[in-house]
C-alpha cells in the first residue's frame, strides 16, 4: 500500500514534520516493500493553497493515506474527494516509527479537519 | 487631478484629512471634487461626509463551475492555477472560491470545454452626494472575503471624474496590494503620518511604494508635538515636502470623536487645505 507521509528530510530516519500543507518534504512510503521516494513540498514557501497543493501531490502518486500531525480544512475535503484516508501522527517522533505504528493498525483516522481555516492567502 | 491620502501606519488621520480636504474644495471649486473610500475593508469616511448612498453595485469574481459528466480529470486546469484554486484529486475536481483571483485561465485551457463561470459576490461599490455637495463613493468588502484589490478597482472603474473636477482617494492603511491599487493611476500621494517611530517606520515603507509606483509624494505630520525629530529628518534626508503639520490638541481628538472634520472643528483650516492643493498642483 502506497502512502504519504510529512517529514522533516528526504529519507526514512527523519523525524516527522507535525504540518501538512507546508512540511518541508513529503515522503512517499510502499508500505510492503518499504520502497520510497521523497518530494520536496511545493506548497512549502506557497503564498496560499499549500495544503491543496499537497493534496493534489498525494492524490497525483496514487496513494492511499495520507499522515501527517494536523489537515486543515482545504486538505481534508481535497483527500477525502480523492478517498485518501488521513492519520494523525500523536506521539510519533520519526518517520519509520509512524510507519510500523500504521501497518500495525496503532495511528488515528481523522474524520474532520484537525483545525480551522488558516489565513487564505491572499489579501490583495 | 487624482490626489490620494495613504499613511502607511492606520490611524494616523488619513479619513480625517481626506475629508477635511474636500470639504474645503468643495467651497471653492466648481464641480465640487469627487471622493472615493477606497479602504473598502473598513470604509469610514461616510462618518465624516454623510452622503446618501443611493445607487449600489455588486462587486463579483468570475468562478470555475466544473461539469463532472465532460471533465475528463485531465489536471490542466489544476496545473495552470497559480492560486491553487482548482484541484483535480482522483475522480473530483474541487473549486476553492476563497483562493480564486478569477483570472479565467481554467476556463480558457479545459480542452473539454467542462468549466463554465459563474459571478460569486464579494463586495459592493455605493454612491451618493454627500455634504456640500462632494461626489462620494465608497467600495464594502463582504465580511469573510479575503480580496479587496477587485472591489477597489470596481470602485475606481464606476466613478470616473469629470472634466476639471479633482478627485480625492481616500486609502487603506498599510502598503499591500490594497493600498497598490487605490494609489495606482494618481498624480500625488500625501502620506499623513504622525510623529512616532511607529509612524516613521511605515511612512518609509510608504515612501518606497510611492517612489517605485512613480508618484510624486508630499507627507502630513499629524499630532505634532515638537518631541520627534527623526521624522523631520527622515523627510529632509528624502526631500519629502512637508505640505501640512497639524499640532496634537484635545480639542481636535475632541471633535473627530463627534464625527466632525477638521475645518468644523477649526474653520481657518479651510485655507490651509486651500493653500496645500495650491502647492501641490505647482508641485506636479
Amino acid at each position: 500500500m502506497k502512502i504519504v507521509l510529512t517529514t522533516v528530510s528526504p529519507n526514512l530516519e527523519t523525524d516527522v514534520d507535525p504540518r501538512f500543507g507546508r512540511a518541508a518534504c513529503l515522503l512517499v512510503v510502499d508500505t510492503n516493500t518499504l520502497e520510497w521516494k521523497a518530494q520536496t513540498n511545493p506548497g512549502a514557501s506557497a503564498s496560499g493553497g499549500a495544503g491543496i497543493q499537497a493534496a493534489q501531490f498525494v492524490a497525483d502518486q496514487h496513494a492511499q493515506a495520507a499522515i501527517s500531525g494536523d489537515f486543515g480544512p482545504h486538505a481534508f475535503d481535497a483527500l477525502q474527494a480523492a478517498g485518501i484516508t488521513m492519520y494523525i501522527y500523536g506521539d510519533c517522533q520519526n518517520a519509520q516509527q509512524a510507519i510500523e505504528r500504521f501497518k500495525a493498525g496503532q495511528l488515528q483516522q481523522v474524520g474532520s479537519p484537525t483545525r480551522g481555516e488558516c489565513d487564505s492567502g491572499h489579501h490583495g | 487631478m487624482i490626489i490620494t491620502i495613504a499613511s502607511g501606519k492606520g490611524g494616523t488621520g488619513k479619513t480625517t484629512i481626506a475629508a477635511s480636504l474636500a470639504l474645503s474644495l468643495a467651497a471653492e471649486q466648481s464641480p465640487p471634487p469627487l471622493f472615493l473610500d477606497c479602504d473598502v475593508e473598513a470604509p469610514n469616511a461616510h462618518l465624516f461626509l454623510h452622503p446618501k448612498l443611493d445607487e449600489q453595485q455588486d462587486v463579483a469574481l468570475l468562478i470555475p463551475s466544473v461539469d463532472e459528466a465532460k471533465c475528463t480529470h485531465c489536471g490542466k486546469c489544476a496545473e495552470v492555477c497559480q492560486f491553487h484554486a482548482i484541484a483535480v484529486m482522483g475522480k473530483k475536481t474541487l473549486v476553492f472560491p476563497q483562493f480564486c483571483h478569477g483570472c479565467g485561465s481554467c476556463t480558457a485551457l479545459c480542452p473539454e470545454k467542462a468549466i463554465s463561470e459563474i459571478p460569486d459576490r464579494m463586495g459592493v461599490v455605493e454612491r451618493g452626494l454627500a455634504m456640500a455637495g462632494i461626489f462620494f463613493a465608497r467600495g464594502v468588502l463582504d465580511v469573510g472575503e479575503p480580496m479587496a484589490v477587485p472591489v477597489i478597482r470596481q470602485l475606481k472603474k464606476w466613478m470616473t471624474a469629470q472634466s476639471g473636477q479633482v478627485v480625492i482617494r481616500d486609502a487603506p492603511p498599510g502598503t499591500s496590494c490594497p493600498v497598490v491599487e487605490a494609489m495606482r493611476g494618481s498624480d500625488f500621494l500625501l502620506l499623513v503620518t504622525e510623529p512616532t517611530p511607529f509612524g516613521l517606520h511605515d511612512i518609509r515603507l510608504a515612501v518606497q511604494v510611492g517612489r517605485e509606483m512613480g508618484i510624486p509624494l508630499g507627507v502630513i505630520i499629524n499630532r505634532e508635538n515638537g518631541f520627534y525629530p527623526a521624522l523631520d529628518e527622515f523627510c529632509f534626508d528624502n526631500v519629502l515636502p512637508v505640505l501640512l503639520r497639524i499640532p496634537f490638541e484635545r480639542v481636535i481628538a475632541e471633535g473627530v470623536a463627534q464625527g466632525k472634520t477638521l475645518v468644523e472643528i477649526h474653520p481657518e483650516y479651510a485655507d490651509r487645505f486651500i493653500r496645500m492643493f495650491t502647492q501641490i498642483a505647482s508641485l506636479l
